[in-house]
């Protein structure tokens, strides 16, 4: 590339210097300066477009080049041809340099390849490549060392820097039986570790793998343009043979010389390089800076189908809500807090529905069950049982009505547990899943985007999913389903968008692969680490955050945005550029333009999208 | 059977493209894609001929961008 550039700078120099030396004396010594220039820039272009002509390849690039400047300089018109190739030349430059910066970004981005694992084998470590890892075997991950296969802590605690897998900036806490993934980085502790996955099946290698076949699955711009660009450049060369003929063969006292000027035009705008090059390089640069954000997209074509999203179901448990059970409110009635947490917690304490258990959790306390006695559960309803002697009830509200007992009987969205002492109502508690952080917004978020309609299919019951439906503003709510019913309802509401806009389901993807596949872009939440969401999801979210599902779309809009705008200005331009020559309004210079300046007009334009505000 | 194969060297869009249909018309091609960003050619074909397709793809390669290397990933 430096060579080249040294070249190229020579030639220009003594252009410069020919056209001086021409202005004051017009003859040979400008004439051989010419040629010397033109070979210097050009030369390797002529040798490669001989090579090609040789193999067969005809309407390569560098031939119509060599042809568009030789017909310059048979004409005479020396300056204007070596400055074409020399145009020519630096838009090839930089074409290069931009698909190199590209290139690099994400391999930069992807370099979460790890090079080698700490295997223990009796109290000695040996370094091996991950690959000849085995399932079981003990490896060790020292501080600033990346965890090379996905594993389970045995020893040790550490905080792990996830940001390269996740974008999250904020470093997760790991300890003995947590799972940690490859990929991710040791920040301070010492971990020792039992392997639970090959390498080829680990996450690292699952996530090279699909951001490397990323964009096999092209869009249809990038389908249109390549097909375009099949049908483009032999249409204007043959256009342009008939431009340099036709009219000075069949119209009289038409010169040969000013027809071949703007039939050079022609060839010199019929390279259709600056067209191909800037629509997979968006989209490139598009998935690179998704990824970025923590949004993998499996290819190109799912900006497409994102960007013209109308309908968006979701899952509720783990996608919406965190799908962990927690106490939300402890209402007492003529008694504390603590002494409700604690009655309900002893009774409850031989059970252990989940139900139970986030009771038993919130109370947090050891439970001496020596002070209980006579338990009886009853099923479908509750428990009833002696604490120190005296009668405690804990259960739904079926429970109370069949034991006579007033209950606060006030809607609530989740399971409530109400209790009482000796037949005396002392409050009840709440429990549910928690609706995740950003939830709430990025509905609203989504809703702003031109977005149809909005829909939850849980398989929980009707009053909780209508509440949470309500409350985070969803048009429609489609509860108590068993996972096939979930297909159903997809498939009904693929019907009921319009021919061009797209569905897309988000699940966590653990039991809802089916859907995922089924819908026109299915999303995985929290995706790491489940083989069958990245298997089954076409964009993945590495995050379990909603709110990325609004980004993913707005990113999507700006890529499709982006590649557009490169379609309809560079054919344009070319078109106008076409029209021109051949009316002879404009010359080379223009042409050139046509050709090296939208070039990189567009590249510059498909770099935006590798940058996205919050 | 599915093949992957790094093109070193591939330094122009409208090339890729170029072979990626004339692959994709080898005998026993199921599917071919060109990646030109990733430089990533994935074949999908019939078993049997796959001997023969890659090294007609090898020609096609080089006969579209000579300085192109096709490799094995």
């Amino acid at each position: 590339m430096k060579k080249s550039l040294v070249r190229i700078i020579s030639g220009a120099v003594l252009l410069v210097v020919a056209v001086i030396i021409n202005m004051i004396y017009q003859g040979w010594p400008s004439l051989v300066l010419y040629l010397i220039s033109y070979t210097l820039v050009g030369g390797d272009i002529i040798l490669k477009a001989i090579r090609n002509i040789i193999r067969g390849k005809v309407f390569d690039e560098n031939f119509l080049m060599a042809i568009a400047t030789i017909g310059a300089i048979i004409i005479s018109e020396y300056t204007e041809g070596i400055a074409v190739m020399l145009l020519y030349q630096i838009g090839e430059l930089f074409q290069g340099y931009a698909v190199d910066k590209s290139r690099r970004s994400i391999a930069d981005l992807m370099d979460i390849r790890p090079d080698y694992a700490n295997v223990k084998k009796q109290d000695e470590l040996i370094k091996v490549d991950p690959d000849e890892v085995k399932i079981g075997d003990i490896i060790v991950i020292k501080a600033g060392e990346r965890i090379p296969l996905d594993a389970r802590v045995i020893e040790g605690r550490s905080l792990l820097d996830t940001s390269a897998l996740t974008g999250e900036s904020l470093p997760r806490e790991v300890e003995v039986g947590d799972e940690i993934l490859s990929g991710c980085i040791n920040i301070n502790g010492l971990l020792t570790a039992e392997v639970i996955k090959e390498y080829e099946e680990s996450t690292v290698s699952k996530i090279l793998d699909l951001v490397e076949n990323a964009s096999s699955r092209k869009s249809k711009s990038e389908q249109f343009i390549t097909r375009f660009a099949r049908y483009y450049t032999p249409v204007v060369v043959i256009l342009a043979l008939m431009l340099g003929l036709i009219p000075p063969l069949f119209i009289k006292g038409e010169a040969f010389r000013e027809w071949s000027y703007r039939a050079l035009s022609f060839l010199v705008v019929s390279c259709p390089c600056a067209l191909v090059i800037s629509i997979p390089l968006t989209f490139f640069s598009g998935i690179g800076g998704a990824s970025k954000k923590g949004i993998l997209i499996k290819g190109s074509n799912y900006f497409e189908a994102l960007a013209n999203t109308e309908i968006i179901a979701f899952d509720k448990t783990g996608t919406l809500t965190k799908g962990v059970f927690d106490v939300q409110e402890i209402v007492p009635e003529g008694i504390s807090k603590d002494e409700l947490l604690e009655l309900a917690a002893y009774a409850e304490s031989f059970s252990n529905h989940p139900i139970s258990e986030s009771i038993k959790k919130a109370y947090g306390k050891e439970i001496n069950q020596a002070e209980i006695s006579n338990v009886e559960e009853i099923a479908g309803h509750g428990i009833e049982v002696e604490i120190r002697g005296k009668k405690v009830i804990a259960g739904n509200a079926r429970l109370m009505k069949l034991k006579n007992i007033a209950y606060h009987d006030k809607e609530l969205v989740g399971t409530v547990v109400h209790v009482a002492l000796e037949g005396k109502y002392v409050g009840y508690i709440l429990i549910a899943d928690e609706i995740k952080k950003d939830t709430k917004e990025a509905i609203k978020e989504i809703r702003a985007l031109d977005i149809k309609k909005t829909v939850m299919l849980t398989g929980d019951n009707e009053a909780v999913g209508k509440k949470v439906g309500k409350y985070l503003g969803l048009n429609q709510v489609f509860t108590e389903l068993l996972p096939g019913d979930k297909l159903n309802k997809l498939e009904e509401l693929l019907t009921e968008k319009s021919h061009k806009g797209r569905l897309a389901y988000v699940g966590d993807g653990i039991n809802d692969a089916p859907v995922l596949a089924r819908a026109d872009v299915g999303i995985a939440m929290g995706g790491l680490g489940s083989d069958a969401a990245i298997e089954a999801a076409d964009v993945i979210i590495m995050t379990d955050e909603p709110s990325k599902i609004p980004l993913a779309i707005r990113i999507s809009k700006k890529i499709i945005g982006i590649a557009n705008q490169n379609i309809i200005f560079a054919i344009s331009v070319k078109i106008l550029i076409l029209i021109l020559s051949a009316l002879g309004i404009t010359n080379l210079w223009v042409a050139i333009f046509g050709d090296v300046g939208v070039t990189i007009l567009a590249i510059l334009n498909s770099f935006r999208t590798m940058r996205f505000g919050k | 059977m599915k093949k992957k194969f790094i093109l070193e060297g591939l330094g122009c869009a409208n090339c890729a493209a170029k072979m990626e249909v004339a692959i994709n018309k080898i005998k026993g091609v199921e599917k071919a894609t060109v990646n030109f960003m990733t430089q990533r050619l994935i074949i999908e074909g019939v078993d049997e001929l796959m001997a023969e397709i890659i090294e007609e793809a090898e020609k096609i390669v080089k006969k579209i961008e000579p300085d192109t290397k096709m490799k094995k990933a």
